[in-house]
């Protein structure tokens, strides 16, 4: 196993992509959340809703750069040809293919914390000042408070098991395009699709099984009742896609010609 | 001597490099890649998807009616009105000292406000039956006097808010289908407001007083409000019933009403020309917010997103593709001046994805509306002319995006990046502008600027100057009109295609 994490770190390493995408994924991550809580301010006593989760929002852009990394790193290697060499050098397929997932995980980690850390930072600084200070009842988000570590926590977990999901759908379709696309559809689509669902049952079971809708309940400091599944049971949701998708995508890539 | 060759020449005639013959290559190769065809025959199938479950999924069956107006529009008729028969011809005045408003802060907890359009005043209407034909001059909140009828037509009159101290006297009079509406300051010199001509009216009319309040507007949702009037020197000429003011409640039950706040509830008190009048609905067309069980064509046409992701993915391997498999080279060999084979992909790409994505919406369009009629939804009414922008928009929308995918996809050669920041670029405002916490500002700034703008293209709602409401874009209401919306994101495929075609003449394949 060492080998083999050491080959797929290295092939990480040395290529400039991985480092560009994962610095851009810290970027447009704590850009758009700062953009997010910049734009609301806090006048009245009550101004409501859950500042913890809007500093976050960026998790939201900031999941799709993480998704292009994840596809890169194995249909990248189907559409140069390098797929044969790895699987020459590493016969047994699941072996390789859990140093990928294990190496991914951890640059994805690694970037996701400093992301979700700094966008919380930006929420911090910003919110104060428009006016959601302590008085009206809006503390500074801090990690001290437990949903906002739970929050926080959880958004990094969130955007690893994200990279997973991708990795596992990419290792299913191979083509990189194909993978990203069928990707932030289920990201991005099912929450959409779900507002057309006149029957509410429905309407909550599609936010329940979108990887993106249960996972992001992660982020919710207020109003848990309304969400559609638990924080850590939504959350949940997204490892099974995960799982299943990395299980499928391992047993593909055993079963098919390279 | 020197042997003389013959260098060999092809049996074959000369191949004419024309736009021609580089679409006729295109086209081939965008019919012979089974994926592509399926990606774009996808994206329409997605759009009729979508709508067949939309369509099913809503149940509404056995809900109360939806008021439908003279002009076949969804209407809020709800309001308190104290009313007696006029048989034909007559007139009536009256002044109004006083219209206050209240707003529920909390459960139970009534404060004053300002309501800008709740309404007193004085109302001819066919029947109490929502939808009737009506004509009304009234004081309003904040508005003015205004003369309103059918539920559309609205004329200011004069302006100022009504207290003890500017005391509004009103005046309608009826004469066949032409209602007259005059207001005054001080009871001697009276302003004509307007006359309309109201069909329908029938011999016998209804008038009297009436009192609306609409929902107060707070932030991104709305509070049902309450308001008093209180009238004086009520006085009738013609043919009225005479004696017996009767108070009722039009449209206590209504999908395009939320009822009263807690604790109240519509009433009247007085006599002798003098009464005071409690109320609460309003008179006026219906919106997204005040008829919240209304679906739209836009809502039907959801699978347009999933249809987008499709001919976006289509779109970016139409050049990745070439790049990865080195066909590019052999494309810009054949044909030299690159910048024409970029034109011809957007070409070939452009027609095929808005021929899916006017097919989708043709099928998808009267399919959805008329499974989610069967189950008993509403949906908003739209002229055929709108109906035919809609699913032109809808095509041209999936073209517009597939050319900038082919443009991303030619700048960045990698396909992944390529589909990944199209669909974000697109998709991501819309969710954002989704969200509760974004206030309206920034969502209209978001439709205006992003990709996203070009949604406006399947607008069906029209926003009404005289309804206040929550007009943002996730209700359905877009900043920009809707090819305005659509030329956005043509304009960010123009630049794109720009730059990649400088690019691809500039870098080596």
């Amino acid at each position: 196993m060492r080998p083999a994490l050491h080959a797929e770190w290295t092939k990480l390493r040395t290529v400039a992509g991985p480092l560009w995408l994962l610095l851009g994924m810290i970027a447009a991550t704590v850009a758009l959340s700062a953009g997010a809580t910049s734009v609301v301010t806090c006048t009245s006593a009550d101004c409501g809703g859950d500042v913890t989760r809007l500093s976050l929002t960026g998790v939201q852009l900031g999941q799709a750069m993480v998704a292009i990394l994840a596809v890169l790193v194995i249909s990248g290697e189907y559409s140069s040809g390098m797929i044969r060499t790895t699987l020459t050098a590493m016969p047994h397929r699941a072996t390789a293919f859990a140093a990928k997932a294990i190496t991914l995980t951890g640059v994805v980690a690694v970037a996701g914390t400093t992301a979700v850390l700094g966008s919380l930072l930006a929420g911090r600084l910003i919110l104060h000042r428009h006016g959601f200070t302590a008085a009206p009842g809006h503390p500074a988000l801090s990690l001290s408070d437990g949903p906002t570590l739970r929050a926080t926590a959880g958004s990094i977990l969130y955007l690893t098991l994200i990279a997973l999901l991708s990795l596992g759908i990419a290792a299913i379709v191979r083509d990189s395009a194909t993978s990203i696309g069928i990707i932030l559809g289920l990201l991005y689509l099912l929450p959409i699709l779900s507002q057309v669902i006149g029957n509410p049952h429905g309407q909550r079971l599609l936010q329940q099984i979108g990887p993106m809708s249960a996972g992001l309940a992660i982020q919710a400091t207020t109003n848990l009742h309304s969400l559609p599944l638990s924080p850590w049971a939504g959350l949940g949701v997204t490892a099974g896609w995960a799982a299943a998708t990395l299980v499928a995508g391992g047993l593909l890539l055993r079963v098919r010609d390279a | 001597m020197t042997p003389t060759v013959t260098p060999y020449r092809s049996g074959r005639p000369v191949g004419r490099d024309g736009f021609f013959q580089l679409l006729h290559a295109e086209w081939t190769k965008f019919r012979t890649v089974p994926g592509w065809v399926t990606g774009v025959v996808v994206a329409a199938l997605m759009v009729v998807l979508v709508a067949l479950l939309a369509g099913v999924s809503s149940n509404q069956k056995g809900s109360p009616p939806v008021p439908i107006g003279p002009g076949g529009e969804p209407v809020t008729d709800s309001f308190y009105f104290v009313h007696q028969p006029l048989a034909g011809n007559g007139s009536i005045t009256v002044s109004v000292p006083a219209l206050r408003s209240s707003i529920p802060t909390g459960p139970a907890d009534l404060r004053p406000g300002i309501v800008p359009w709740a309404k007193a005043g004085l109302i001819i209407k066919q029947s109490t039956r929502q939808g009737s034909p009506y004509a009304a001059i009234m004081v309003t909140g904040s508005h003015g006097v205004r003369m309103q009828d059918n539920y559309v037509h609205d004329t200011a009159g004069l302006p100022g808010s009504v207290s003890a101290a500017s005391v509004r006297r009103l005046r309608l009079d009826r004469s066949g289908d032409a209602i007259t509406g005059y207001a005054s300051a001080d009871g001697r010199h009276w302003t004509k407001v307007g006359t309309v001509h109201v069909r329908g009216l029938g011999p016998t009319a209804q008038g009297g007083l009436f009192v609306a309040s609409p929902p107060s507007v707070h932030g991104m949702g709305t509070r049902g409000s309450v308001s008093t009037a209180v009238f004086e020197d009520l006085r009738t000429h013609g043919r009225w019933a005479g004696g017996i003011w009767t108070g009722d409640q039009v449209g206590r039950k209504s999908p395009s009403f939320a009822g009263y706040p807690q604790n109240t509830s519509g009433s009247f008190t007085g006599s002798d020309g003098s009464f005071t009048v409690t109320g609460a609905g309003d008179i006026a067309p219906a919106v997204r917010e005040t008829l919240p069980t209304g679906g739209t064509l836009k809502d039907i046409l959801t699978g347009t997103f999933a249809a987008l992701i499709a001919v976006i993915v289509v779109g970016a391997l139409y050049i990745t593709t070439e790049y990865r498999k080195n066909l590019i080279h052999l494309t810009l060999a054949a044909a030299p001046r690159r910048s024409r084979v970029l034109v011809a992909k957007a070409v070939v790409l452009g027609v095929v994805t808005f021929v899916a994505g006017l097919a989708g919406a043709v099928v998808a369009a009267p399919l959805g509306t008329w499974l989610a009629r069967a189950n008993g939804v509403y949906v908003f009414p739209v002229a055929s002319s709108t109906e035919l922008r809609v699913a032109l928009g809808t095509g041209a929308l999936l073209a517009t995006a597939s050319i900038l995918a082919l443009a991303v996809g030619t700048i960045f050669r990698h396909s992944a990046g390529a589909v990944t920041t199209v669909i974000v670029a697109i998709v991501l405002p819309y969710l954002l502008i989704a969200n509760p916490f974004m206030p309206a500002s920034v969502s209209d700034w978001l439709t205006r600027v992003t990709p996203a703008a070009a949604f406006a293209v399947q607008q069906t709602l029209v926003p009404y100057h005289q309804v206040t409401s929550i007009y943002t874009p996730y209700n359905g209401y877009y900043p920009l009109a809707p090819w305005a919306g659509l030329a956005v994101l043509a304009g960010y495929a123009t630049v794109s295609l720009a730059v990649a075609a400088a690019l691809l003449r500039r870098r080596d394949a």
